[in-house]
């Protein structure tokens, strides 16, 4: 019998809005090292405060997975990042919960390396073809955390991206990988350490890329069955340079006119998920039914993996993906902003800070569906719908008893009813925005805002509805989540803003 | 509908702290400052006291919990001291339980005593509360000006009032407080200011900017209840009696169901028109002479002029503008400065607006005092627009 066609299904992309500008960095940073003035060109994504990997992962999915209620479907979730927000609790299973899967999902942390997205790539790559997983979501992403004053800063970005592998309407076919393993050290994160240590570039690019990339090119290609002019996009992440990746694709006899655009000018290289943040963008822009792709991850050796582009792909062509999220950009100036977003600055909050966040585990367990995936309840004998779900309806006109059943919200269109901007609360981006928000269908949540344009909010508003970070638990190391309100901004609001902020 | 207590229940006595930012004064003081002023009034000795009811809405910095700080302060006779709390309505709360005990006949005369410390946490506004184990996952961790501020965005969208236009009517509230706190010596802002004053002031909650805000102050008040009868048999003149009380309390439709929308106070709708039916009123644009309303934020003023039915449905900007409801206009509101100049400390706002209902319709104001009032209606809020407390009480000479 012949072997069950493996390969991705759908994708979806998630670049946060913020996109800082290279030369705040290196301006601000002149004084100190002005060998980076060079560098400072272009513009690095970078996460709002109350982002991290797990909710960047639920962003991407969540374009993957379109606005469908039902996700029965997915039955294993694998999760690439170094930088989970946990070190002992199941990272997937906070996107699992955000995202209402099953609880008989398999979700995996796929972790400790740069290559984390492609090799939970892989392995539900593995899974698919043993019939183990008939649809499995991969999610890769990264919050990538610098000292002050590194080339890391200005090269890294924060994202993720999303594919989902299977079995039917596939719109890349996995021909075939590799994996090499290679205990070659250009950077670590200690245990108890926040900040990558690295080692002179110079040895990395000509003793580790330069020798360890090619072999793996040529491992997966025997693997594949295709040939190295078969490669039509050559996808690996590489701070090196065009011009280097061009050398290391032509001596594996590659044309240097396949290596794909590594997006350092707009978006910054996003760490575990950058293999696949590149994958899905080659997806939505070069990438034609009928042409082969190669997407390598370096680290700790190198993943590399084959794929052919079916005539499917034009079923993804309403997804956000990459392109999507690279257009809808803030651009952020404000280099201090973004080192206190990340704690690299240790500032006075004032002490209405200072008020305990404990979580009680038992009440969030006890209301996950709630708190975690949005869910409400829907009457099934008057249709109202609320939020939170209660025993006795809200409607006032009828208070029905226990005939409330799971309504999800979080893809609901709503807008604003009342809103304001508030300075006294503490914000981690002030003035704190929050308010009612009304669902088109039906139900109301008063709600945090995030990704606001400042002087641009007003009641009728639309919003859309997004996973984040609600506090930081500093004491005790735990974060918790809940949903926010993002503000969109109408092309026709946007011309008038000046006449709203007066 | 029960029958009521309309002229079942008398103040036989009423006490009021100086207000503000009391650095000399804990609780226990600022209750003694309030409780002796009411005897003395009152004309009474501590061994007739039958009950008490003890308002106090944030016991993590200061009061305490239960019945004991009171009693304790004012070394009662261990008689029932019951501990009341609802958001900032507490004050009207403790009113309640000793006028509902006196009406019943449980108690011939019984005590209300509210007060707060707010002072002692380290900085301005208020101190952020415990909403318990559930909350804190999901709504906004917000203040109270981010969610009384609301109220503008709803309003200006509903009745198309543009933003400058409700920007200034709000800030005419303000002037107009301020203009009679500046006349009592009690309150704790004394200070007149002016329209462009308030207009430029640094914003707190778009679009309420400081003076938009009420005071955070320390204090407390106190007051005695008895009956009628018993007031009349002890010699008292100008007798004042209980007309109507009512609560209404959220039940979630603001929050949760789509029918609200977000422009105005639903409890205090329900509250007010069934005080008025209790009280005999209909038609309180003409029949109430003054209000004490809970003005902790100007536009929650301003559209609770709509919710008692004194301003008509998108009126109030007018009748603001107009001077309705300034010291010289129909309806004079916060004659004592209200809680914007007189000040908040939480559990006793409810008992301060009684007194200066009580004083007025005594005669005994002072510099504020107001021509032959006849009936004064108090309005004390607890919680945020989406979700509340609301308690309106209607007082008035006996027998009018």
């Amino acid at each position: 019998m012949a072997q069950q066609m493996v390969g991705l299904t759908a994708f979806g992309g998630y670049i946060p809005r913020l996109r800082l500008q290279r030369k705040s960095i290196t301006q601000a940073n002149a004084w100190v090292a002005p060998n980076f003035l060079g560098k400072g060109k272009g513009e690095r994504s970078m996460a709002n405060w109350d982002e991290d990997s797990v909710t960047m992962a639920v962003e991407a999915a969540r374009d993957l997975l379109g606005p469908d209620d039902d996700r029965s479907h997915v039955d294993a979730l694998y999760f690439g990042s170094t930088t989970m927000p946990f070190k002992d609790r199941l990272n997937s299973g906070i996107i699992a919960a955000a995202l209402t899967l099953e609880e008989s999902v398999r979700a995996v942390d796929v972790a400790s390396t740069q290559r984390a997205g492609t090799s939970a790539l892989m392995q539900a790559l593995s899974a698919a073809k043993a019939g183990e997983a008939k649809n499995a979501l991969v999610l890769a992403s990264d919050h990538r955390k610098t000292k002050a004053v590194t080339a890391q800063e200005l090269d890294f970005g924060d994202g993720a991206a999303a594919v989902a592998v299977g079995t039917d309407n596939i719109i890349a076919a996995y021909l075939g990988g590799a994996s090499l393993t290679i205990d070659f050290v250009d950077h670590f994160r200690g245990d108890t350490e926040e900040f990558d240590y690295n080692w002179e570039e110079r040895w990395i690019r000509d003793e580790g890329f330069a020798k360890i990339v090619p072999k793996a090119i040529e491992a997966a290609l025997e693997k594949s069955g295709a040939s190295a002019g078969d490669i039509k996009h050559f996808i690996l992440p590489c701070s090196f340079g065009t011009k280097f990746t061009q050398q290391l694709a032509k001596r594996s006899g590659i044309d240097p006119e396949a290596v794909r655009d590594t997006l350092a000018a707009n978006c910054g290289e996003t760490g575990a998920a950058h293999s696949l943040v590149m994958l899905v963008h080659t997806l939505q822009t070069e990438a034609k039914p009928g042409d082969k792709l190669m997407v390598l991850h370096f680290g700790g050796g190198c993943d590399a993996l084959v794929f052919e582009v079916t005539d499917k792909l034009s079923s993804q062509a309403s997804k956000r993906g990459i392109v999507g999220s690279l257009a809808e950009r803030t651009e952020e100036t404000n280099y201090m902003k973004f080192l206190t977003f990340n704690g690299l600055i240790e500032w006075e909050r004032g002490m209405r800070a200072e008020q305990d966040k404990k979580t009680a585990l038992t009440t969030l367990y006890r209301n996950e569906d709630m708190l975690m995936g949005l869910v409400g309840g829907r009457c099934t004998e008057t249709g109202v719908v609320q939020f939170p779900r209660s025993r006795i309806s809200v409607n006032p006109n009828k208070h029905t008893v226990d005939t409330q059943e799971p309504y999800k919200f979080a893809e609901k269109k709503a807008k604003i009813l009342s809103w304001s901007a508030d300075f006294l609360s503490f914000s981690m981006n002030p003035p704190n925005h929050y308010g009612m928000v009304v669902f088109e269908e039906g139900g109301r949540i008063m709600m945090d805002f995030t990704d606001v344009e400042a002087g641009t909010v007003e009641s009728g508003m639309e919003v859309k509805l997004v996973f984040r970070i609600k506090e930081f638990d500093e004491k005790r190391g735990f974060r918790r989540y809940f949903w926010k309100a993002v503000p969109v901004v109408s092309s026709s609001a946007k011309s008038q803003t000046g006449q709203a902020a007066e | 509908m029960a029958a009521g207590i309309k002229d079942k229940v008398a103040i036989l006595g009423m006490g009021c702290s100086k207000f503000g930012e009391r650095w000399d004064a804990g609780p226990e003081e600022l209750m003694v400052e309030a409780y002796l002023e009411a005897m003395q009034d009152a004309g009474i000795e501590p061994t007739q006291l039958d009950a008490a009811w003890f308002s106090t809405h944030i016991d993590d910095i200061g009061t305490g919990k239960g019945g004991t700080p009171l009693s304790l302060a004012l070394r009662l006779p261990n008689i029932a001291v019951t501990r009341v709390e609802n958001f900032c309505a507490s004050g009207s709360e403790a009113l309640r339980g000793a006028v509902y005990a006196v009406a019943s006949g449980a108690a011939d005369i019984a005590l209300a005593v509210g007060v707060e410390k707010l002072k002692d946490t380290g900085y301005g506004g208020l101190p952020v509360g415990n909403m318990g184990t559930l909350n804190p996952q999901w709504s906004p961790s917000g203040s109270a000006p981010g969610n009384f501020a609301q109220l503008a965005s709803a309003y200006r969208a509903k009745h198309g009032v543009n933003k400058d236009d409700l920007k200034r009517a709000i800030a005419h509230v303000s002037v107009k407080s301020h203009a009679n706190g500046a006349k009592n010596p009690k309150a704790h802002l004394r200070n007149e200011v002016t329209e462009a004053q308030v207009m430029g002031a640094p914003m707190i909650a778009e679009p309420l900017g400081l003076f938009d805000c009420c005071g955070v102050s320390d204090g407390a008040a106190a007051a005695i209840v008895t009956t009628p009868e018993i007031a009349k048999a002890m010699g008292k003149k100008d007798i004042v009696t209980v007309k109507a009380m009512q609560l209404s309390v959220s039940n979630g439709l603001e929050s949760q169901h789509n029918s609200w929308d977000g422009s105005y106070f639903h409890t205090a709708r329900i509250a007010a028109k069934k005080a008025y039916k209790e009280a005999g009123i209909d038609n309180p644009r003409e029949q109430v002479s003054m209000m004490e309303v809970h003005d902790c934020f100007s536009i929650t003023e301003l559209v609770t002029m709509e919710d008692l039915f004194i301003s008509p449905e998108g009126g109030a900007v007018k009748d603001v503008m107009d001077g309705f409801y300034d010291a010289d206009g129909k309806v004079p509101c916060q004659i004592d400065g209200g809680l914007k100049c007189f000040g908040h400390p939480i559990g006793a706002s409810g008992l301060r607006m009684a007194y200066e209902m009580y004083l007025q319709l005594q005669g005994r104001a002072g510099e504020r005092q107001l021509a032959n009032p006849k009936i004064g209606m108090t309005h004390n809020l607890g919680g945020a627009p989406s979700q509340n407390i609301c308690s309106v009480t209607i007082v008035g000479a006996h027998g009018v």
